[in-house]
């Protein structure tokens, strides 16, 4: 009695699918990703066309084989556009409001409006704004701790521009990049954080 | 009804006065303060949720005979049999054999809307969100109602059906997948301890604890936005704020996703309808 009640338990577990669950490939998931996104205002499905990176550090839990970390950050340090002028700074109190605004790219946000940073969403920046977030780390100080230095600011530009030069899987947009900044943007920005009158670096 | 906006605005006032307060200093210590007030506030809130009064409405749309049929939802199988709605919202999302698919309660809402009652599913589905200052839809209704009935219980989303366990794997999947001009995915945010945007903590999906909190705690009614929001429509705006392309309403994505949330979550308590920010 007890075996044939085990073997209808073994039996029941194997029509229920237990013995025989072969996981979704990630092509076939893709599939099902794909179709269930639609257009919607400037976000168009084309989105979720990956590229080689996103993929790598998606697949990888943001942690890929040194020989194609140290390719992906090269790639990406290459095609990093610095000032033609050479000019590094511009106004840090329009930086102040770049580092404040949240909106661009969105589905919400309209076509062609200018983009703002969300610096805060991640860093904190000045002394002044408590309401700032914590998945990067504080640039309070930024500059004074570091100095103003070409070098300091050729690397920032380069952070900005394309973050994935210095760390391939990095969590940060690429404001350069990506188009999300313009170039006078980033240079306000670059401001807030390497003027030593701005007040990130009081 | 007019009570309660009242009373919700006298609490967006309270919740400015707090925060005026707290930015008009600057030092960490202020800080502290500030997301003590933060608490203090949700706790007030906590004594008179809005969402009490969807939950009636919701109740009463769950048990009138509507649509071109005449009938009403009382006999909708979502999980637990026909007209079983105690509980049943914490082992959801679940596979259901006469679809032959993996459905979430907002799905499985629309599937006997359609069947029972003969509604046309596209019109269900054209605008499943209230708009701001718009009276909440019929689905944020009854969703809150039926999320109500499972307040206190185990959430246990199933995974013994192939096809249970595949939305699992895909919404993990989805999970980590980094995409669009921001490169996020949904980890980016909710794959870390102890993450905040501004002031706003994000729960760490990767640890029991917080998954739990935030699964158990949508449906919840938004004092930001005055509305009760579902959980569809979190994920919703969680990939509006990813900068990725729109989800499509209780699509099988979607439902992969809550599935993978679901389940992270399992042994926690409902608590919903809750209320946040």
């Amino acid at each position: 009695m007890k075996k044939t009640l085990v073997l209808t338990a073994a039996t029941a577990a194997v029509l229920a699918g237990c013995a025989t669950y072969t996981p979704p490939t990630k092509e076939e998931t893709m599939a099902v990703i794909r179709s269930s996104f639609q257009d919607r205002g400037i976000a168009k499905v084309d989105r979720l066309n990956q590229t080689e990176l996103q993929k790598v550090c998606s697949e990888t839990g943001n942690d890929p084989p040194k020989e194609v970390r140290e390719r992906l950050e090269k790639q990406a340090l290459a095609a990093v556009k610095f000032p033609a002028d050479g000019k590094w700074l511009g106004d840090h109190t329009l930086g102040e409001r770049i580092a404040q605004t949240g909106v661009g790219l969105q589905w919400s946000d309209q076509p062609g409006a200018s983009a703002g940073g969300n610096c805060y969403a991640c860093h904190q920046l000045t002394k002044a704004e408590i309401s700032y977030g914590n998945i990067g780390p504080s640039l309070y100080n930024y500059g004074k701790l570091r100095g103003y230095s070409d070098d300091i600011k050729r690397y920032t530009w380069a952070k900005i521009w394309n973050t994935h030069a210095y760390n391939a899987c990095s969590s940060m947009p690429r404001f350069g990049d990506a188009g999300i900044l313009t170039e006078e943007q980033i240079r306000n920005v670059m401001a807030l954080l390497l003027d030593p009158k701005s007040p990130v670096n009081q | 009804m007019r009570a309660t906006s009242n009373r919700a605005g006298r609490r967006h006032l309270a919740l400015a006065a707090a925060l005026a307060l707290a930015t008009a200093g600057a030092a960490a210590q202020e800080k502290d303060r500030t997301i003590e007030e933060i608490e203090r506030y949700r706790q007030m809130l906590q004594e008179g949720n809005p969402a009490e009064l969807l939950v009636v409405r919701g109740e009463e749309l769950w048990k009138a005979r509507r649509g071109p049929k005449n009938a009403s939802l009382e006999q909708c199988d979502i999980g637990l049999g026909p007209g079983v709605v105690k509980g049943a919202y914490a082992q959801l999302p679940r596979y259901f054999a006469d679809v032959d698919q993996v459905m979430d309660f907002e799905a499985r809402l629309v599937h006997c809307m359609v069947t029972l009652q003969g509604f046309e599913r596209a019109a269900l589905v054209k605008s499943p969100f209230s708009g701001a200052g718009q009276r909440q839809t019929e689905i944020e209704s009854i969703t809150t109602y039926v999320v109500e009935q499972s307040r206190g219980a185990t959430i246990a989303v199933p995974q013994n059906h192939p096809k249970e366990k595949a939305a699992h794997d895909r919404g993990r999947q989805l999970f980590y997948m980094r995409a669009g001009p921001y490169d996020f995915a949904c980890s980016t945010c909710h794959g870390v301890d102890d993450q905040r945007i501004r002031l706003q903590d994000l729960p760490n999906f990767e640890k029991p604890a917080p998954a739990q909190r935030a699964f158990a705690t949508w449906p919840a009614y938004r004092v930001s936005q005055g509305a009760l929001r579902t959980m569809q429509w979190r994920i919703n705006d969680c990939f509006r704020q990813q900068r990725w392309p729109e989800p499509i309403f209780i699509s099988q994505g979607t439902i992969d996703l809550i599935t993978f949330l679901g389940v992270k979550a399992a042994g926690g308590k409902m608590d919903s309808p809750a209320i946040k920010r």
